[in-house]
């Protein structure tokens, strides 16, 4: 037993330990006195908050439509609208993060709020596009054989589709969340705060072990939130 | 049982019927093969009777009851339901697979647990190996199994199978077949079977429904089929060889009293008895068996050279393949065939000596038929 909980646990710890140690050097060993004033532990604790708070909630958000819209448009009544929507889907993932942002801000205006609005929607796309491909991708004959033996469709949509689309679509969450929190260090150029606000600072008074804190932070989050998720699908998924 | 009358189906956007005004009825505990070459309307038609097509006309009676009018869950529940390509379920257990219309149906855990691992023993599955397993896991001759015990376990009076034993070789589908004949003797279901294949068509069924471009041509039984086809068509379909196909018909059991062959000799045989044995053979060989009557080998007579001892059991050869006395002639001959012999073994499931069909035997059979 704690021997399995140390496999499950041993990355991420190593992961938070690298971090740690990297911001504990950083702020006692300042280069010098700009970076001690915008390098301390009270700033470095509020950007993370406040990143953890535009990704979850711009993610719940984004999985609950995700999730909800693909199983909606891979209905028969609503499959010819997913078809369409997958192409769109592929053109809306290349415009840049950035770009979204700066519309946003166009339309909406600054702050948190709007940060998490923009996040949310660009999240949205892989979950939504994953969603309906997992589930567009079962097996004719499956449906049939489940059909054939008298499953209602909610049954089937429940027991047999999105058991069997439960990998791909934890494959889009897991992209969303990647890009998400590379996209949310992009906030604070409208004021949505985060770790952005950190490698922004380091940026314009020129003074990389700023820039490396936000930098390295962000990127841990990233790996190790992809790397709890990808644990509870192998632990989920045993039938692959 | 079912009765289909004036039964058709155009689907939307094609001018042609797919079925076309099919009159049919099937007796109930009968197996009636659909046949046809592909596009003739025999998977339409099969799922038109549990409700996967709506027809465009026509009437569906099952025990009497207008299909029609049913609650198609209902229908659908009570039929059991077999696929071309089996459609197990990828994520389920081999156990949850099969207890998939036990749980629809919302029977008691304790009853399902025991209901599925009764059917996994008659289709010839060890529950205890592999109930917890995934589908991946197991062969295509397993997985059929699964298939056709996951139609059977809440024991439906009617089922529908599409081609069941179409994605094995040649040998297993054979032996799936005995092993389904001998399960359908025992249930007595009335069986709706799709298939393209008409040898396999006249091996499992009481009647033979041969369709053509949606419609019925001849329903008979296959004997029937053989002797007196109705047009052009259907005896193209069953070939010119049609007395071989009568092969197909007759069980080795029926023809194993008539054949008159000597007696195995035992292991512990004097050689020199063997020996003249062997010479009135007219397979020139004899089979030995042990004090249980149990398959031991066969001596040829190039055996006698090669080898040395006192007593039958020593020149004895192992046996390339047996057969057991439910399969039919067909099987038989295959079997020779494949191993280059003019005669096969026949033992019974635990592996007791039955008698030895030659390739003679079938001639006269067939002579006889024809």
């Amino acid at each position: 037993m704690a021997r399995e909980i140390w496999k499950w646990l041993g990355i991420p710890l190593i992961m938070i330990a690298i971090a740690a140690v990297i911001v504990i050097y950083s702020v006692n060993n300042p280069t010098d006195s700009i970076v001690a004033r915008m390098l301390t532990y009270e700033r470095v604790f509020r950007v993370i908050r406040e990143h953890m708070g535009l990704l979850l909630v711009s993610m719940t958000g984004a999985i609950i439509v995700g999730v909800a819209g693909g199983i909606m448009l891979s209905r028969p009544s609503l499959y010819r609208i997913g078809r369409v929507m997958e192409t769109f889907v592929n053109i809306g993932q290349t415009v840049p993060s950035l770009a979204v942002l700066a519309l946003f801000y166009t339309i909406l205006g600054l702050g948190f709020n709007v940060a998490v609005f923009a996040l949310f929607l660009y999240s949205i796309l892989p979950i939504l596009r994953n969603t309906f491909a997992g589930i567009d991708g079962v097996e004719h004959n499956i449906i049939e054989a489940a059909r054939g033996m008298g499953m209602r469709p909610l049954r089937i949509l429940t027991k047999i589709e999105l058991p069997i689309a439960f990998p791909i679509i934890v494959a889009g969450i897991r992209t969303a969340i990647v890009i998400n929190v590379g996209a949310a260090t992009l906030a604070t150029f409208i004021g949505g705060g985060g770790l952005g606000d950190l490698i922004v600072t380091g940026l314009s008074v020129h003074r990389d072990m700023i820039i490396v804190n936000g930098a390295v932070i962000a990127a841990v989050t990233a790996i190790l939130l992809d790397y709890l998720i990808g644990k509870v699908e192998e632990r989920v998924v045993r039938w692959a | 049982m079912i009765k289909l009358e004036g039964l058709s189906k155009v689907f939307p956007g094609h001018n042609i019927p797919a079925v076309k005004d099919l009159n049919l009825e099937i007796n109930e505990g009968d197996v009636c093969v659909l046949v046809g070459p592909s596009g003739c309307g025999k998977t339409t038609t099969m799922k038109m009777i549990n409700r996967l097509y709506e027809p465009t006309g026509g009437k569906i009676y099952i025990r009497g009851e207008d299909a029609l009018q049913m609650d198609p869950i209902k229908l659908r529940l009570d039929i059991g339901y077999v696929i071309q390509e089996i459609g197990l379920f990828p994520h389920m257990t081999i156990e949850e697979n099969i207890a998939t219309v036990p749980n629809e149906k919302q029977w008691p855990k304790d009853e399902t647990k025991q209901k599925v691992s009764e059917v996994m023993t008659l289709v010839g599955l060890d529950p205890k190996v592999f109930k917890d397993r995934y589908p991946s896991a197991l062969s295509g001759g397993q997985r059929q199994r699964v298939g056709v015990a996951r139609a059977m376990v809440s024991d439906p009076p009617i089922m529908l199978m599409d081609e069941p034993f179409g994605a094995v070789d040649p040998i297993t589908r054979a032996r799936l077949q005995n092993e389904f004949l001998r399960i359908q003797e025992r249930m007595g279901k009335t069986i709706v079977f799709v298939t393209h294949d008409i040898d396999e068509a006249i091996k499992m069924s009481d009647t033979i429904a041969v369709m053509r471009e949606g419609e019925l041509v001849q329903h008979a039984t296959p004997s029937d089929l053989l002797s007196a086809p109705a047009d052009e068509f259907v005896s193209n379909l069953v070939g010119r060889n049609r007395s071989i196909k009568r092969l197909h018909l007759i069980r080795i059991n029926e023809i194993l009293d008539e054949v008159d062959r000597a007696k195995p000799a035992s292991e512990d045989a004097k050689i020199g008895e063997v020996e003249k044995q062997i010479e009135e053979s007219d397979i020139r060989s004899v089979i030995v068996v042990d004090k249980d009557n149990k398959l031991k080998g066969v001596i040829g007579v190039s055996d006698l050279k090669r080898k040395s001892g006192e007593v039958a059991g020593d020149y004895c050869q192992d046996v390339t393949d047996t057969i057991t006395s439910d399969a039919t002639l067909n099987d038989a001959l295959s079997v020779m065939l494949e191993c280059g012999e003019g005669y096969v073994a026949v033992v019974n499931e635990d592996d007791q000596y039955q008698g030895t069909i030659t390739l003679g035997d079938l001639l006269n059979v067939v002579k006889e038929e024809g």
